[in-house]
């Protein structure tokens, strides 16, 4: 992990400054000549830097090892990616568990709050260190998403292809909601309430089908009910697994600044509509759902592409065929890898 | 005959126009026009599958379903708008057209013509719903939910105020071309193809 350090302060949205920050952030490949070929990948809510290979130090694979690597859809014999974990976050960038300069203390819940917007442009400031202009592509998913379309909008002649999957331009209601049971959670308690949070997380990620077909009603261990509130479903007991699993490697006080981000995400209200927000864009689109997402259906995209076709832009979309909902893509699929794959080698 | 009918929207579309294809398929007609009129071409389809071959093509496409209309395009914003072998599996097809007109100067159609002799001589004789080489399905799976001929588009058309600006039947082979008289397309050309265009309001 390599580390961007900025001591010029960065104004947020909120108003509030930052008087300096860090962004933790990872390459892959090799920078072309022209500096033509840089990618950059943008992480979702629970996500790193570490977007593939091994980690040497967790030993884990990278959360996007199955598109991202030599000879895969995002193809790092061709491209240089560069993958930075966001503003707020609790990977090496700047957040609530960093020192805060002023007090010499972590800023915790005196960390400002921030947006998706604050974090592009925390990423716009290492772009500029690396020493590039144009990026040939931003892509990301969900929350990653959220940023892809943000970098589209603030930084118009600098991203010339934006992948945006199972995303949208403001959060449905719905999804808002489960954002804010997760945040009030973590409010009651930070350790139970993280692992809570998560819970409910894993839930509005997969699809009933899923959880159907890969849990369904099946007990754990007893043949009958035991007549207690031991944990005794297999769901319950995936869904503790997860929970405490997640306890131990995310921040309480991070997942509620890097909810509220999503929950603030909104280009309709920012912009006064969606025609307005995209009219300064230039990027070549590639707008993608998930069949099966409930949190951020298609509808959404759909609404994204459309006002990008009433502007004339050049944009395409598809909805992936997935039984696994929102979270499918990060899982295996052909068509998913077969659209980027294709959507960055394009040449018009 | 498919050749022909590919051949005869390739000639009507203008050089360097923008075509947007409804029910594109997997992009051969688009990838066709931009080789030899170099358009600017724009696909629509309902299937995943021909989404992703447009893709690999380099084709730029929206997955959806024309039964909603074209609610994102804005009027007149494509010079070509074709719907090809596609207008007979669409719940509205009066629907289609009129957006086809509102965001299209012209549209070119094509549809199986089901007056072709064949058809009637399936119905006629063999009392069974047409199943002929054009029109190979069941009638239980036949994705051609709406039954129409030649002669019922052109009094759609005249119904719509929709001005057919050339009519070019699809013949089996070069030789019925020659054959047959214009009055005999609804009986002998199994396929019709019609340029049509908004008649302007006065």
């Amino acid at each position: 992990m390599k580390k961007f350090s900025s001591d010029q302060p960065l104004t947020l949205s909120s108003g509030k400054t930052l008087p300096s920050f860090k962004i933790a952030y990872d390459t892959y490949g090799t920078l072309n000549a022209t500096k033509s070929n840089a990618i950059l990948i943008c992480h979702a809510l629970s996500g790193d830097s570490h977007a593939t290979n091994l980690n040497s130090e967790t030993e884990n694979p990278g959360w996007w090892q199955l598109m991202i690597g030599p000879g895969k859809p995002i193809d790092t014999d061709q491209f240089f990616v560069i993958s930075s974990n966001v503003l707020g976050s609790c990977y090496g960038s700047t957040g609530p568990i960093s020192t805060n300069p002023e007090t010499q203390g972590p800023y915790h819940l005196s960390f400002p709050v921030i947006t998706i917007e604050d974090m592009v442009n925390a990423q716009a400031k290492l772009i500029d260190y690396l020493d590039i202009t144009t990026l040939f592509a931003v892509i990301g998913g969900s929350m990653g998403g959220m940023q892809t379309l943000q970098w589209s909008i603030s930084h118009p002649n600098r991203v010339k292809k934006a992948i945006v999957i199972a995303a949208a331009a403001q959060l449905g209601p719905q999804s808002l909601a489960f954002n804010t049971v997760g945040r009030e959670a973590v409010l009651t308690d930070p350790k139970h309430g993280l692992s809570i949070a998560r819970m409910i997380g894993h839930i509005t990620y997969r699809s009933d089908e899923s959880i159907g077909t890969k849990f369904g009603r099946k007990l754990q261990e007893n043949a009958d009910y035991g007549y207690a509130f031991s944990t005794e479903f297999e769901i319950e007991s995936y869904l503790k697994y997860q929970g405490e699993k997640f306890v131990n490697r995310f921040d309480a006080n991070t997942y509620l600044y890097l909810s509220k981000a999503m929950s603030y995400f909104d280009l309709i209200k920012t912009y006064g509509s969606l025609e307005s927000a995209f009219s300064p864009c230039t990027a070549q689109f590639l707008i993608m759902s998930i069949s099966s997402d409930w949190l951020y259906p298609s509808k959404q995209s759909r609404e994204l592409a459309k006002s990008l076709i009433k502007l004339n832009k050049t944009v395409s979309y598809c909805e992936i065929d997935s039984p696994h909902g929102h979270d499918s893509f990060l899982m295996e699929s052909d068509q998913l890898s077969t659209m980027i794959r294709c959507f960055l080698g394009s040449k018009s | 005959m498919k050749h022909y009918a590919q051949e005869q929207i390739i000639t009507h579309v203008p050089l360097q126009s923008k075509v947007l294809d409804l029910g594109c398929g997997d992009g051969a007609l688009l990838l066709k026009l931009n080789k030899i009129k170099k358009i600017k071409g724009y696909g629509i389809d309902i299937l995943i599958e021909n989404i992703v071959k447009c893709t690999e093509q380099g084709i730029s496409v929206y997955h959806g379903d024309l039964n909603e209309g074209l609610p994102g395009f804005a009027t007149h914003s494509y010079d070509i708008v074709i719907l090809s072998q596609t207008l007979q599996q669409i719940e509205d097809p009066k629907m289609v057209l009129e957006e086809m007109l509102r965001v299209g100067q012209q549209g070119i159609v094509t549809f199986p013509n089901f007056a072709y002799w064949k058809v009637r001589l399936n119905l006629f004789l063999k009392g069974s719903a047409p199943k002929t080489k054009h029109l190979p399905y069941e009638w239980y799976n036949t994705p051609n939910i709406r039954v129409l001929s030649i002669a019922d588009f052109k009094q759609l058309c005249h119904k719509l105020g929709i001005k057919i600006v050339k009519e070019i039947p699809i013949y089996t082979t070069s030789v019925q071309r020659q054959l047959f008289p214009k009055c005999l397309t609804n009986l002998f050309a199994p396929e019709g193809m019609f340029v049509i265009e908004k008649t302007a309001s006065l």
